[in-house]
């Protein structure tokens, strides 16, 4: 773990793809003239001939993505998450998760950390839009090797695959090569003070977080929730009996995303009180990534006010 | 099993005719008006046109076809069960609980469906993946999309014209089925798509008219629509909605509505 060294995952995401298209020549990339931005202009430059720019026609995006997987390719889509997953919902919805094709629809510039660009551009319900189709699955990953882990993986999977990533350096917090696994959160320690479940850029606070406590000798468990769905209750169920508070925090609106998904397994199988840090049901504004994780009280200051 | 006798292609038109008001009946509802106007191009299509095989659905190259204007449905599912897909007595079930036949059309479950299609403006940017994938794959199979002309009002349409001629899908045949109504009214006075051809001529299409109900003239536009190169085709077949059952034709009240047992009488008196 390398807390200070940082890569941005939609970095990461570019690179590993240009990878995977090496390894199979039915991966197909398209985007919607943003691929210097999420990065998917590395696969481009590496394999023109299966990368498609549809111009900024994000409907139409998905609909060529599926198109392309209806007939045995498997389609990566990305653009920023709020166009993606906004923009082309109903066509993610009718064309892609209802047939159950073959598209990972991976989009960059996720939460309110996109940044300068403002609300607009800041992608705050993606997870929870995404997570309520039917078929999908929903990732959001924590740096680079875990999403490198992700793009490789999500193309095994017969079916449509939402993959949030983040415009922001994220810190280096895996080996290369660690094991992950689809729908199973990844735990750091075992202490019983209390339970911080993180996913994407909050997963590194959540550690810092983990660290102060320690030297204040409160132990707490981190768990790396990168399977947004299916969520891994067995994780959120132990964590709960097992320690005192339950804490969720992600660069999503509370609603919806990674707080209501451990809400609802904990309804359900072993009602625990659990306390959302997040964007509390507001829209984003401009400012700096780092600025506005502050400003939205997702640092591991605000976890560790918790305690 | 190409069929090139016309006679006998008219015949294959008249029976789907009648088998769309019966499933239609049958469910108590469904899209009489949109199914009936896009009877001959279907039929054309599948039994004159397409390279396909009944016993092996998802051949590799075979044309492929999609629905874009999914409420038409009952038209599909009868001419794919009088082509051999499956068997004509599921059409019994359109609509019903545990059918096969969704209200709109689901590839994962009708064989000889080649994508799941329903909210409008979709199926053209579907058919454009596809167009490309043949083209990656080096096949020389074509894909056909029929498209309502109400549902041209759908912004997404252009997005998807603007790619196929963008990436020179000459294997890509658009079909606009031009029965001039949709649900609200006469598309003119909802929201006027006219003039479709210059529309369609200006993104990059090359643009051919066919009288929708004449089979002679739709097989000769889809033949000339094999000839053009580098150009996606659109065929704009002139159509009636509602055609073959007097009451229906060109009436707005009939896209959406099941016929009562009297009207269905009636229609079948008339078909017969």
């Amino acid at each position: 773990m390398n807390l200070d060294k940082k890569i941005a995952t939609r970095q990461s995401y570019g690179e590993a793809l240009a990878e995977l298209g090496k390894e199979n020549d039915k991966i197909v990339v398209l985007d919607a003239d943003l691929s210097k931005t999420t990065k998917t202009e590395i696969f481009a430059k590496q394999f023109p001939e299966r990368f498609f720019d549809v111009g900024i026609a994000e409907q139409n995006l998905m609909g060529v993505a599926a198109g392309l997987a209806v007939s045995g390719f498997i389609s990566y889509a990305s653009s920023f998450a709020t166009f993606a997953t906004g923009r082309a919902y109903d066509q993610i919805r009718n064309s892609i998760a209802y047939p159950k094709l073959n598209v990972k629809i991976c989009a960059s510039h996720s939460g309110v950390t996109a940044g300068e660009d403002g609300a607009t551009h800041q992608m705050i319900e993606d997870l929870s839009i995404m997570r309520t189709l039917p078929n999908m699955t929903v990732l959001s990953t924590s740096d680079d090797a875990q999403t490198r882990w992700a793009v490789k993986e999500i193309s095994k999977i017969n079916g449509p695959v939402y993959l949030r990533l983040c415009r922001l350096a994220s810190p280096i917090i895996y080996e290369d090569n660690t094991k992950f696994e689809i729908g199973k959160g990844y735990q750091f320690g075992e202490g019983t003070d209390g339970t911080v479940i993180a996913t994407g850029i909050t997963v590194a606070e959540a550690l810092k977080a983990q660290e102060e406590l320690k030297k204040r000798g409160i132990n707490i468990r981190v768990i790396d929730m990168h399977t947004i769905k299916p969520i891994d209750k067995e994780i959120i169920i132990k964590a709960a009996k097992e320690t005192k508070k339950i804490i969720t925090i992600e660069d999503h609106n509370i609603i919806g995303g990674l707080g209501s998904s451990v809400c609802e397994v904990l309804a359900e199988e072993y009602p625990a009180k659990v306390i959302r840090l997040g964007i509390k049901d507001t829209f984003g504004t401009s400012g700096k990534g780092e600025e506005l994780m502050k400003h939205f009280g997702i640092t591991a200051e605000n976890i560790i006010c918790q305690f | 099993m190409e069929v090139t006798n016309i006679e006998e292609l008219k015949e294959i038109a008249h029976i789907a005719r009648k088998n769309v008001i019966e499933e239609i009946y049958g469910a108590q509802s469904g899209h009489p008006g949109s199914s009936l106007s896009c009877i001959e191009i279907l039929t054309t299509l599948y039994f004159n046109q397409m390279n396909i095989n009944p016993r092996e659905p998802k051949m590799q190259e075979r044309d492929k076809l999609v629905l874009s204007k999914g409420h038409a449905s009952p038209a599909l599912y009868t001419i794919l069960a009088q082509r051999g897909f499956f068997p004509q007595e599921e059409l019994k079930n359109f609509r019903k609980l545990g059918s096969i036949l969704q209200g709109h059309p689901d590839f994962r479950k009708v064989p000889g469906v080649d994508m799941s299609s329903g909210s409008l403006g979709q199926g053209m940017s579907s058919a454009c993946g596809m167009a490309i994938a043949c083209k990656l794959n080096k096949q020389q199979n074509r894909i056909y999309c029929i498209v309502g002309d109400g549902e041209l009002e759908e912004g997404q349409i252009w997005e998807a014209a603007m790619t196929a001629a963008h990436y020179k899908l000459d294997n890509l045949c658009v079909i606009v089925d031009n029965n001039k109504l949709q649900i609200d009214g006469k598309i003119e006075d909802i929201m006027n798509p006219n003039p479709i051809d210059k529309k369609f001529a200006s993104f990059g299409f090359v643009v051919l008219k066919a009288d929708g109900h004449n089979i002679e003239n739709l097989i000769q536009a889809f033949e000339k629509a094999k000839q053009i190169k580098n150009q996606p085709t659109v065929i704009i077949a002139d159509t009636i909605k509602g055609k073959g059952v007097s009451y229906m034709e060109e009436k707005v009240e009939w896209h959406g509505k099941a016929p009562n047992s009297e009207e269905y009488k009636l229609a079948m008196e008339e078909l017969n």
